[in-house]
């Protein structure tokens, strides 16, 4: 409780006291961001852990090798995840719904366990240290990234593009039979998705010493997590996912108990009851999902007069 | 050479008998459980504890944690699936609900520590365990070079007789008909009469078992039990299966059970043992981008 009542009763000390979870919030909102990107335009893709994997190791790379400045390097990263994103999206975006997520779920742990941790370049499975990684002055650039990833795709879904989006994911046949280009604006999707991600790989390699290539930071564990950051919000507009990943990513700090970590419990409670009873997200429109048991009595209708 | 045969064999076979569960449910529901993975690992815990913490014999624990692991099933279809089905939710929806329930049950086995709420369920927290020597029953022969354990021996032929009758009830019996009408078109399998909702508990508590079963058969093998071995060891590699397969398909989930065995054994031997984790699934990326119906698949058709 302390936590929550910091928070409103001395800002400026929360800040300086919270500032690696504050950056993880930013981190995991553009992450969500990219979710949501996908989501928006219909497709369930898993991918954003292998793009922010990409960025990540771009970026301290270059770092490491050619000492070049940060922005430079998180913005190859950046594009190279975009490059790569479109690469990848090509052949797999003709695949729908579940068969699309496994496909992803493939890239993602391909590129991890088959090319990551077998390269003597990305320390194989030691992973890389970082050590110009700057933790505390991060988190204020991560911040305004946000901000600026926000803003872009709240013009981005109110505008052309963003109707399309809406339109495919809506029904996809009436979409195509409307003129509407569906295969490139999946595209476009899926590759925003995936310079999103690359660039939070970037900013996120930046605040961390060390470059871990476990799988809760770019394996299927991590994907999971993004996703739930969207479905919980819900990916009706730009907002819901970011709520999310504030929501999701605080909840720890708030259920720390001595010796009971009820985290992923309370996670898994609360997307299942989410998914049942609000499957539009939290941050949406319209009420509770009526969900009845067979046995509940059904509500008479009222008789109507004849006539 | 034929060691590693008989090991690609046995450990096809833990694939194979995981997959099958993971395919039923696909095939009559077009819903992937990703809680299956949870399951084989709640199996494989819960027998381990029944033995070492409640000190049940090793078969009393194994029947209780195959009944334990089929209640699960349940569980899935009254908490995750039912209550989507009543509203027409997307498939999509059911991935997730069942993400969640996999998020539940691999924290409480986590959480498991003397003195904890869930003591009772598994006390080794995070660590990885094996059964003690002397508990489980294990003849070991030695035979024309080769080293035959009677725990690994044994996957093989209970794997290969739990899937023929799998196979045996879905093509000639009442049930299988009735599950295959289901998978066909619920609507009319309702109008003609079916339970609906009672064959699909029944079909999660038959995958749910036989997940648990294959979680057990893979701690016993393997000597290797924690909380995340569902996770780390089938719960992709099962995708690639049924990808592998063809989505759906009960033979074909058998076949890619095996088939991955193979592969996983030859890259293992060819490119040594860094490569071998990421075969799995680069062949289910391959496969999904190239013949999306998989080896034994019938063209999907589109549902407009």
């Amino acid at each position: 409780m302390d936590f929550i009542i910091q928070l409103f009763t001395d800002p400026v000390g929360f800040y300086n006291s919270h500032t690696l979870l504050i950056a993880d919030i930013g981190i995991n909102s553009i992450l969500a961001a990219s979710m949501f990107v996908v989501l928006y335009s219909g497709q369930l893709s898993l991918a954003s852990p292998g793009f922010m994997a990409i960025g990540a190791y771009t970026s301290v790379l270059m770092d490491l090798h050619w000492h070049t400045p940060l922005a430079l390097n998180v913005a190859v990263g950046t594009v190279l995840a975009g490059v790569v994103g479109v690469v990848v999206g090509l052949p797999v975006l003709r695949l729908r719904g579940v068969f699309l997520a496994i496909a992803t779920i493939g890239f993602i742990e391909a590129l991890r366990l088959g090319v990551i941790l077998n390269l003597p370049i990305t320390g194989e499975g030691l992973g890389l240290q970082n050590p110009n990684a700057d933790p505390l002055g991060g988190v204020n650039m991560v911040l305004v990234a946000l901000v600026v990833v926000v803003f872009l795709l709240w013009r981005l879904t109110k505008g052309r593009l963003g109707h399309a989006w809406a339109a495919i994911r809506q029904d996809e046949l009436a979409a195509l039979s409307q003129g509407i280009d569906v295969a490139r604006y999946k595209l476009l999707a899926f590759a925003l998705s995936a310079v999103l991600a690359g660039f939070a790989g970037g900013l996120e390699a930046h605040l961390n010493f060390f470059v871990d290539p476990g799988d809760a930071q770019y394996g299927v564990t991590r994907a999971v997590q993004i996703l739930t950051f969207a479905v919980l919000g819900g990916s009706g507009n730009i907002f819901g996912p970011v709520v999310g990943a504030l929501f999701l990513t605080t909840l720890p700090e708030i259920l720390r108990f001595q010796g009971f970590d009820y985290r992923d419990i309370v996670s898994g409670v609360i997307l299942i009851a989410v998914i049942v009873f609000r499957p539009q997200g939290i941050v949406a429109r319209g009420g509770l999902a009526i969900v009845r048991p067979r046995w509940w009595p059904r509500a008479q209708p009222h008789a109507s007069s004849p006539g | 050479m034929g060691q590693q045969l008989l090991n690609a064999i046995f450990i096809g076979s833990i694939y194979a008998l995981f997959a099958v569960g993971y395919t039923l449910v696909f095939g009559i529901l077009d819903i992937l459980n990703l809680a299956h993975s949870a399951v084989f690992m709640f199996g494989a815990a819960l027998t381990y504890s029944l033995v070492v913490n409640h000190g049940q014999s090793f078969w009393v624990a194994c029947v209780l944690g195959v009944a334990a692991a089929g209640l699960m099933g349940l569980v899935i279809e009254h908490v995750c699936l039912r209550p989507l089905r009543r509203r027409r939710a997307p498939p999509i929806a059911a991935l997730i609900s069942t993400i969640g329930l996999a998020l539940i049950i691999v924290a409480a086995i986590e959480q498991g520590r003397p003195g904890t709420f869930f003591a009772w369920l598994w006390v080794d927290g995070a660590n990885s365990v094996s059964f003690p020597a002397g508990v489980v029953p294990n003849p070991t022969w030695h035979v024309v070079g080769l080293t035959l354990e009677a725990s690994k021996v044994a996957i093989i032929p209970i794997s290969i007789f739990l899937m023929l009758v799998l196979g045996y009830v879905m093509r000639y019996t009442q049930v299988g008909r009735g599950l295959r009408a289901i998978a066909e078109n619920p609507t009319a399998a309702r109008l003609l009469g079916l339970d609906v909702d009672r064959m699909i508990s029944l079909t999660l508590v038959i995958s749910s078992a036989l997940g648990g079963l294959a979680g057990i058969l893979f701690g016993v093998a393997l000597g290797d039990i924690s909380p995340y071995i569902g996770r780390d060891y089938v719960e992709v590699r099962g995708l690639a299966v049924i990808v592998l397969g063809g989505m759906g398909s009960i033979p074909g989930a058998v076949a890619g059970g095996y088939l991955l065995g193979l592969i996983e054994m030859l890259v293992l031997l060819v490119l040594g043992s860094n490569a071998r984790a990421g075969v799995a699934f680069a062949a289910l990326f391959l496969m999904l981008v190239l013949r999306p119906q998989g080896l034994f698949g019938a063209q999907p058709r589109e549902k407009v």
